[in-house]
């Protein structure tokens, strides 16, 4: 009887064609292989004529990092993806964002303590330019957003908030829903909240509003006081900053516990 | 012509920039001046030209002037017919010329808010109500005027010639941008249709789709995107962090080892990606270090030699000492960072050790006696 596929002849079989195919898989691939390290040869070299026509135009305008992070975006390339890339070794683009991510980190640090994780884009950019001293390349807005991008992949809680047009930075593992994220919002204009507001202005019952902003406090992202006029407010430090207490120097967010 | 005297370019005290134009020649009556195109500056008491050299005639020499429009092949000019030459003028380019008036032709048009601004100073005439101290001779006339224009005109012109270069580099950098993209481009794709094609990934080939910072396809969970350079940088950090992990307790955040080791390094620094990728590689490469992601998303890389239970026990007995703690006050004792501290205290609540209080006062672990 003729029974399809059974039997340890048909097995025998199978693996022999398997492995035909594997192999012509294989030699199909190793063409192109070869094919490929040529063109990428090519390709190096013109990154190098590039590099050493136009590597101060990428440290020093910020206009032209944005068009060429853009451009790579658009063919499918992230020239920051690795210290060891083409593009940080030869371009030198990779050194200006790392480095901008260590000093992001830092200043996000030195911070915590008093913002709870939480700072506006601005007083971060502020901040990070005032560290790197006045004969450092200038850093744009743009610059700050990629690099915190980056260091989204090392877990440690980076995120950007939209807010009042522009942005909020998070530097902490904390859970930010969109309950909390629409009371930052509202709470932009006057750098604090309160219940009734959050009920006028979102229509939302009083319990929604208090659960929201218990978790705020419990972060640290918010501090509640208590003896404010009519009601209570809660204030988010991350929206301003001319708060009295001492500012951090660099050199003393080095010295603190992360 | 012959009212022009030479000058060092410097305004006087009380004398203001109006205006200034590039672009501009003069004209010794109807002959072009044998002078080249340069910029002419109009200042409250005067009227400047300058090129390789300078020179300027005070505004109360014009006696009138009117605008020429443009032709075919002709720029537009201003005619300014001068007054008599006084008898103390300096000594300039020209000695002396048989016409009376001079002309601006504007290569770069500009002519009509020149002549604007020439009308409302010859109409206000600030020069008599602020008179500037006489212009100092500086050695002899015609060395003041040749020698570079320095001072405020000076600094302007190299403002400008800056500008220009800068806006040629600009355009030719965007240039070479655009054509190295299709280049590059090419390459993606030409990748990426291979890298479909082939399954199993050797080391080659994900090495090349690193160096061109193309998304590798392929799982990462279980290799990492592993390259022959993640495993070398495994080893490096081994051997960097042996003594910083002991310092802190066995355990540091990864974006404070980030910040370590690219503090160290100063240059060729890590990619966030390149830290993870190598952390990823501790197991396969038996280091004794260990990469790990807690609940919250919070990566580590902790000394092998720190087991969990250790830890746990550590934490379930310094609760149960101080009866209840923070993450905080747990940070505090051990030197830990907050961040840390609280992620041992939430492993050990995991593990059912603890058990929490949480009020906005804060979070409180205690020993869990359920």
């Amino acid at each position: 009887m003729h029974r399809r596929g059974v039997g340890a002849g048909a097995i025998a079989k199978k693996k022999l064609a398997e492995a035909r195919y594997k192999e012509r898989g294989n030699v199909l691939a190793e063409d192109q292989i070869v094919q490929m390290s040529k063109q990428l040869e090519t390709f190096k070299s013109n990154l190098e004529e590039f590099a050493s026509k136009h590597k101060q135009e990428i440290r020093k305008n910020s206009q032209f990092r944005v068009q060429f992070q853009e451009m790579c975006a658009t063919i499918g390339v992230d020239p920051l993806a690795s210290g060891k890339g083409f593009w940080s070794e030869m371009l030198g683009v990779g050194d200006f964002y790392y480095e901008l991510g260590v000093q992001i980190i830092e200043v996000c640090l030195a911070l915590k303590h008093r913002n709870g994780g939480l700072i506006t884009l601005d007083e971060l950019h502020q901040r990070v330019l005032k560290g790197r001293g006045k004969y450092a390349q200038d850093v744009s807005q743009d610059d700050l957003m990629r690099a915190i991008k980056k260091l989204k992949v090392m877990g440690s809680g980076f995120g950007m908030i939209p807010v009042g047009g522009s942005y909020l930075v998070q530097s902490v593992p904390a859970e930010l829903n969109m309950d909390h994220t629409v009371v930052l919002q509202l709470a932009e204009k006057k750098g604090f909240v309160t219940v009734s507001e959050i009920k006028d202005s979102l229509k939302w019952e009083k319990e929604r509003a208090c659960h929201v902003l218990d978790h705020l406090l419990k972060e640290g992202l918010a501090w509640l006081d208590s003896q404010a006029a009519e009601e209570a407010q809660y204030w988010l430090p991350a929206l301003f900053s001319e708060l009295t207490s001492r500012d951090v120097t660099p050199e003393e967010a080095n010295q603190m516990t992360p | 012509m012959d009212r022009f005297s030479w000058s060092n370019g410097l305004l006087e005290i009380n004398e203001t920039l109006v205006i200034q134009q590039r672009g501009v020649r003069l004209y010794d009556g109807d002959d072009k001046a044998k002078l080249d195109v340069g910029v002419a500056l109009l200042s409250t008491h005067r009227l400047i030209w300058r090129d390789n050299w300078c020179h300027s005639m005070p505004l109360s020499q014009i006696l009138l002037f009117e605008e020429q429009a443009a032709g075919i092949g002709k720029s537009a000019k201003i005619v300014i017919h001068l007054q008599a030459t006084p008898a103390n003028k300096e000594p300039g380019p020209y000695q002396h010329s048989k016409y009376s008036f001079i002309k601006l032709s504007f290569k770069e048009h500009g002519q009509i808010e020149f002549y604007r601004r020439l009308t409302e100073e010859m109409t206000r005439k600030r020069w008599e109500n602020t008179p500037a101290s006489q212009p100092i001779p500086i050695g002899t006339g015609s060395q003041a005027g040749r020698t570079r224009a320095v001072g405020i005109v000076g600094i302007e012109r190299k403002i400008e010639e800056k500008r220009k270069e800068t806006d040629k580099n600009i355009s030719e950098a965007f240039e070479d941008l655009s054509k190295l993209m299709v280049k590059a481009k090419e390459m993606v794709e030409l990748s990426r249709s291979i890298a479909n094609k082939i399954k199993d990934k050797q080391f080659g080939l994900r090495s090349y789709l690193l160096s061109m910072g193309i998304a590798d396809p392929v799982t990462r969970e279980t290799h990492g995107s592993g390259t022959h350079y993640h495993m070398q940088l495994a080893k490096q950090l081994d051997d960097m962090l042996q003594a910083p992990l002991e310092e802190r307790g066995g355990m540091m955040a990864l974006t404070e080892v980030y910040c370590l080791v690219n503090r160290a390094r100063g240059m060729e620094l890590l990619s966030p990606e390149d830290l993870v990728n190598a952390c990823k590689m501790f197991e396969s490469l038996k280091l004794p270090l260990r990469l790990r992601v807690f609940d919250s998303g919070v990566m580590v890389v902790q000394l092998q030699s720190h087991s969990e239970e250790e830890m746990i026990a550590s934490a379930l007995d310094n609760v149960s000492d101080k009866g209840s703690l923070t993450a905080e006050e747990f940070a505090k004792l051990l030197g830990l960072s907050v961040l840390l501290s609280k992620e041992r205290l939430l492993l050990a609540e995991k593990m059912g050790h603890l058990c929490r209080d949480d009020s906005v006062e804060g979070l409180r672990f205690y020993p869990n006696l359920f």
